[in-house]
């Protein structure tokens, strides 16, 4: 018999996750725009933006979300379109990593402030 | 009673080309494009932030570089993608839980969404540029 290679019982859990994510993603970019520094748009204005406590919470919360976002986006594009399952997996694994790797120069940037 | 003797004419070419593909179903395809470009375009974002937030000097050199037209075009590519798939994403929400989910206004969103999207990008493109 061949065997079809998928994972299983990821089905709900990243369709909600989906969702979710993009209701984080929208509010944080609500929030950013009514955050903006108004008038002229110097260095001291953006750093004292993110150097806000909350900001750095909900910085954080988007880069988390986009991170679980673009991976099961990405993962549904390399399913689709991407037969050869060594591959594939392959492809999987590199976006994991990359989207992780992202994920730590994004704390990077946030933390250093 | 159709008469089913008569040959269908097989085979049939479907015109599957994106052109030919109604609204709602070129807001799909572009919401995954887009999706696929703001990953691509995710690390570029971060080269970009680090370099706003690390320093004075760098902050100089970040407003010296987004002042590049190429640098601006792009930019303004990643805006519109977003935009794009912000707007995709919220009409989608909204079919989730079973708002406008009849035809005519299901075309209409998408109409929509295309509209929002690029006005959007249009305003805050030539606020930035």
């Amino acid at each position: 018999m061949k065997r079809v290679i998928v994972g299983a019982h990821y089905g709900l859990r990243d369709w909600l996750a989906q969702r979710v994510t993009a209701l984080v993603m929208l509010a944080y970019t609500l929030l950013l725009v009514l955050a903006l520094p108004r008038g002229a748009f110097t260095y001291a204005a953006w750093k004292t933006l993110f150097e806000h406590e909350w900001m750095r919470f909900a910085s954080f919360l988007f880069a988390a979300s986009v991170l679980i976002h673009a991976w099961i986006g990405m993962r549904n594009i390399w399913m689709d379109y991407v037969k050869h399952a060594g591959l594939r997996l392959a492809l999987q694994i590199a976006t994991i990593l990359w989207l992780v790797g992202c994920g730590g120069w994004a704390m990077q940037i946030l933390w250093r402030l | 009673m159709p008469d089913l003797t008569a040959k269908k004419k097989r085979p049939v070419w479907y015109n599957l080309s994106p052109l030919n593909l109604p609204v709602p179903g070129l807001v799909s395809i572009f919401h995954r494009a887009s999706g696929a470009l703001l990953f691509l375009g995710l690390v570029w974002f971060l080269f970009l932030l680090d370099m706003s937030l690390a320093s004075e000097a760098g902050f100089a050199r970040f407003q010296a570089y987004v002042a590049h037209p190429a640098v601006k075009l792009s930019m303004l590519v990643l805006l519109w993608a977003y935009l794009h798939h912000l707007c995709a994403g919220v009409r989608h929400l909204l079919l989730d839980i079973d708002i406008g989910v009849d035809l005519p206004t299901a075309r209409m969103s998408a109409f929509g969404v295309f509209i929002v999207s690029l006005v959007l990008t249009a305003l805050i493109g030539a606020r930035l540029w």
